[in-house]
């Protein structure tokens, strides 16, 4: 969370100042009326996909042995699919909530009415979505666990890729959202945007399998990154350099994401 | 500029102060102080600048141009110190649909930096002096306006503001609801809470203003007390005079105000009947008969700060 804190708050080198801890503790009190609900869906989910396409779909992807190394398809699939829900989840609440609460109950400018600034108003929000996506991924990560997907016991460190990855999406979608007047333009996203990078990003086959001149098209999307991190750590294959550069990357777009949003925020709500 | 010399030092104080949204000027380089206690009211028309001069007291709103301090304090520098110590209540009512009754006062208080303890006693004071105790586990979305309203003002009220900025406060409420706000608007004046409100309803402002500015097209026509504006730009009583249409040859505007003429300082005539401004308007209405005027109905009544009103901002519609 350090590099998504950094300078949030609108001086130099604070992490997170307090004021948007209190965005937060809105976000958590709204969260504790239906905590039982996340629970519930955040185990059923990913029991049910890795059931259906790990082990269903396995068995006839593992026939072939065609997965590099002799993979088993589930333990293949598992820690993409944890980092592919966070991002889902992430994409999801920077898109419609925000809007909400800028444009449609306009929550936002009562906080603004409050010591509360923009930034504030950013920065409590990312951090949420940070939590929701760290809760989702432990979630996932005892599914993995209990079902025997995960091959070294370095797949924990699969939950804070995810969280990057999940904030590499929210920080500028948020940005994004902060220039909308509407949710018109959310559909867009999600058609010709969230949903190609969830099917092409690694998650269900390796990119190598994608015709040569669309596979640079991987290695930019954020996506890609926190897929290949995570499934390098759960299957105890890691390459330290390459491990490095997909976090970077990560922290890259989501660094980007927070200087656009920085702008976006202050644009549309100081006015 | 001392903190403890309130009377030196007004609460609000706006000199040229303009806002401007690209090219369109939005206010337009205003003048006005509200004095620590005063009950100062913006009245207008739907866009003359009321609410981008309220949004810029609350420091949500960079100035353009000119100078305006609150609590002495210039808001481009010192805008979460002034807010922590405003009460906001804007025209739209802004509540969390996602959260109850008591929990929207709950987290509004920890946004002012309360403790839980303290926020959760001044929620329950609070929904109880704005009468919603019974709702408190409610969901927002079901209240009624008045309701919605009154749940408004306890959450400008959670940090204990000394100064209320309202926006509108009654607008699309039913009478009883009105009579509810401004009896416990009245209350927090009496406990020494500047109010700052705009407002297009006359008998609001006349309830509730020490001292008003009617803004017209981003700018201060009139300033003044109730009293003194209703003084100033109209007479002590309005002689209103209805014709029947058709069958009185007096319908025709020509013959009526040759008829009316030196009646009074000021006739208006409007599609349905004819304004009289006088300061007697028994002795107008007399005058009229004697003159041979058979008007359907005769009115006499005291002016209003809706008379006011419509002299200096017209009676053309505003969209």
């Amino acid at each position: 969370m350090a590099v998504v804190g950094l300078r949030l708050a609108g001086r130099p080198g604070a992490i997170a100042s307090r004021r948007s801890l209190r965005v937060l503790e809105h976000d958590l009190l709204v969260f504790r009326r239906g905590w039982t609900n996340y629970i519930v869906a955040g185990l059923s989910q990913p029991f049910l996909y890795l059931v259906a396409i790990g082990i269903g779909l396995g068995l006839y992807v593992n026939r072939n042995g065609s997965l590099p190394g002799g993979v088993p398809y589930l333990d293949y699939i598992a820690p993409a699919l944890l980092v592919t829900q966070a991002m889902m989840a992430a994409a999801f609440e920077s898109a419609w909530p925000i809007m909400g609460k800028i444009e449609w109950d306009k929550t936002y400018h009562a906080a603004l009415n409050t010591p509360l600034g923009a930034l504030d108003l950013l920065a409590g929000d990312l951090m949420w979505i940070g939590f929701r996506a760290t809760l989702l991924s432990v979630l996932f990560l005892v599914v993995i666990v209990a079902l025997g997907a995960a091959a070294s016991p370095l797949v924990v460190f699969a939950v804070p890729v995810a969280v990057l990855t999940a904030l590499a999406f929210a920080a500028p979608i948020m940005a994004f959202t902060a220039t909308q007047n509407g949710d018109g333009g959310f559909n867009a996203l999600f058609r010709f945007g969230i949903t190609p990078l969830f099917l092409f990003s690694g998650t269900f086959f390796p990119i190598e399998k994608l015709p040569l001149f669309v596979q640079p098209l991987a290695w930019v999307t954020p996506l890609y990154h926190g897929v290949a991190a995570a499934r390098s750590l759960a299957l105890g294959q890691v390459e330290p350099i390459a491990l490095t550069v997909h976090i970077a990357a990560l922290a890259a777009v989501a660094a980007l994401g927070i200087a656009a949003g920085r702008v976006t925020f202050r644009r549309r709500l100081v006015v | 500029m001392t903190e403890n010399s309130p009377v030196a030092t007004p609460l609000i104080h706006a000199r040229g102060l303009t806002k401007r949204f690209g090219s369109f000027t939005a206010v337009d380089g205003v003048d006005f102080d509200v004095a620590q206690g005063e009950a100062f009211g913006f009245l207008g028309p739907n866009g003359a600048g009321k609410t981008s001069t309220m949004r810029m007291i609350g420091t949500v709103s960079p100035v353009t141009a000119g100078k305006l301090t609150v609590f002495g304090l210039d808001p481009a520098h010192h805008g979460a110190n002034i807010r922590a110590r405003l009460g906001v209540v804007p025209q739209a009512d802004t509540l969390d649909n996602e959260l109850s009754v008591l929990e929207n006062l709950l987290i509004y208080g920890r946004y002012f930096d309360l403790s839980w303890a303290e926020s959760r006693r001044r929620a329950k004071e609070l929904l109880d002096f704005v009468q919603l105790t019974e709702r408190s586990d409610d969901k927002v979305e079901p209240l009624s306006g008045g309701m919605k309203r009154r749940l408004v003002i306890a959450r400008s009220l959670i940090n204990e503001p000394s100064l209320l900025l309202l926006d509108e406060p009654t607008t699309g409420l039913d009478p009883q609801a009105r009579h509810l706000l401004w009896d416990r608007l009245y209350r927090l004046k009496q406990k020494g809470v500047t109010l700052c409100l705009t407002t297009h309803y006359m008998d609001e402002a006349e309830q509730l203003c020490d001292r008003l500015v009617v803004m017209d097209r981003a700018r201060i026509v009139a300033e003044g007390s109730p009293r003194q504006l209703i003084d100033r730009y109209v007479t002590r009583e309005v002689l209103e005079l209805r014709f029947r249409r058709g069958e009185d040859e007096t319908d025709d505007s020509a013959h009526l105000d040759g008829r009316l003429e030196g009646l009074a300082e000021r006739i208006e005539q409007l599609p349905d009947r004819v304004l009289v401004y006088t300061a007697d308007g028994e002795a107008a209405a007399a005058t009229a008969y004697e003159r041979g005027l058979r008007p359907a109905s005769v009115l006499v009544r005291r002016a209003t700060l809706e008379d006011v009103f419509l002299r200096l901002t017209g009676r053309s519609l505003v969209e």
